[in-house]
């Protein structure tokens, strides 16, 4: 049995545990706010740009002349998963589902004899990777040193990713990342983005549409503009996604954290108490027995 | 006459979304002017500016843009660019 100075040590341990994860879960309500309308504001212009693409893509017959960022390699052997993860831990199993589903796409993967390589954006899947696939990441982006992602950086990630497919690292790329839905649920979520996937045939009413529609220059050429922007703009929607995500799951996190610690406190205190009066009683028993010797 | 709905995107943001009289737009192959009831059209951008004519004769609002392309549906016209700045 823990003396009561122990118990009274660790009741105020646990106290000022609970006014850190308070404090954590005030800062990431405050900071997802923030998140959340910058992944809302930017999810207009990737749904709308990867609308056009996929009807392009749907249009236009893919030929060995056709951009490489639609009609692929012709193989499908090498496949690299960007995958996105936060930065920081202490935001419940944020982390754990993105690099879990990664996994499971790349033992698919791997299952049917094809080849997965990674690249992280973000350090907190690192060691986990790692661990499973040694050897096997191939590039990494910091983006440890930022506060809000940025456009500029969505860029540079996907300047780098469509070098290595220029130069023929891989065939097929999907991106992990975690799809913000609610402040209660993320999605971790695995999409392919090289070579772009044509529309579904079963959207002919939209393709049928826009098919009056006049391009200049023609479909082929505005293809080749927009495919390396759309590969930029599905990686910032992730990085958006991403940080709304986290700063959900952060506050989710946090919230059970304080109110776990508010139980234990409670639970602490009944017992502190109980032995505080147990040792009171013992004492009175000791003057009363005392006394009656006399 | 009714009004030409116009929307300007960027990654970012929402820049403008309002019904206008007339959008001055500069397409990779030569500026074009897009009034309501335009007919289909898509083309890419050049970095230049966009004229933004919120009623007849008007003095145009100008917005600088760089990359990207603009659409012209029957829901009217979207600016999709890569930044913007009035």
């Amino acid at each position: 049995m823990a003396s009561l100075k122990a118990l009274k040590i660790r009741i105020g341990s646990v106290k000022s545990t609970q006014k850190i994860t308070k404090a954590m879960k005030m800062v990431a309500a405050a900071k997802l706010r923030r998140a959340q309308s910058n992944a809302e504001s930017g999810r207009p212009y990737s749904a709308r740009l990867s609308d056009v693409v996929s009807s392009l893509a749907s249009r236009i017959t893919v030929g060995p002349q056709s951009p490489r960022l639609i009609a692929g390699t012709g193989a499908e052997q090498r496949h690299l998963i960007v995958l996105a993860s936060g930065d920081r831990g202490l935001a419940g199993a944020f982390n754990t589902n993105i690099v879990r589903a990664a996994r499971r796409a790349a033992d698919e993967l791997i299952a049917q004899g094809r080849q997965v390589s990674f690249y992280l954006v973000g350090r907190k899947a690192r060691p986990v990777i790692g661990r499973f696939y040694p050897g096997q990441i191939v590039g990494q982006f910091d983006t440890s040193e930022m506060k809000n992602p940025s456009y500029a950086e969505a860029q540079a990630i996907a300047a780098e990713i469509i070098e290595r497919f220029e130069s023929g690292q891989f065939d097929v790329a999907h991106l992990a990342y975690s799809n913000f839905r609610s402040v209660l649920a993320q999605e971790p979520t695995v999409d392919q983005i090289i070579p772009v996937r044509p529309a579904a045939a079963n959207d002919s009413a939209a393709s049928g549409a826009s098919a009056a529609v006049e391009y200049e220059p023609d479909e082929e050429d505005i293809l080749a503009a927009l495919l390396p922007r759309n590969v930029a703009v599905q990686i910032y929607r992730a990085l958006l996604e991403n940080q709304a995500g986290f700063y959900g799951s952060q506050m989710t996190a946090m919230d059970n954290a304080t109110r776990n610690a508010g139980d234990m406190i409670n639970r602490l205190s009944i017992q502190y108490n109980r032995q505080r009066q147990a040792a009171i009683t013992t004492e009175l028993v000791e003057i009363i027995s005392g006394a009656e010797a006399l | 006459m009714p009004d030409l709905r116009f929307e300007l995107v960027t990654p970012e943001r929402q820049v403008l979304a309002a019904d206008v009289h007339m959008v001055v737009v500069p397409g990779s192959e030569g500026e074009f002017g897009v009034m309501a009831g335009h007919a289909p059209y898509m083309t890419t951008l050049r970095d230049g500016e966009l004229a933004v004519y919120r009623t007849a004769g008007a003095t145009p609002e100008r917005v600088r843009v760089s990359g990207g392309f603009a659409e012209v549906g029957a829901n009217g016209l979207t600016v999709l660019a890569e930044s913007a700045e009035a």
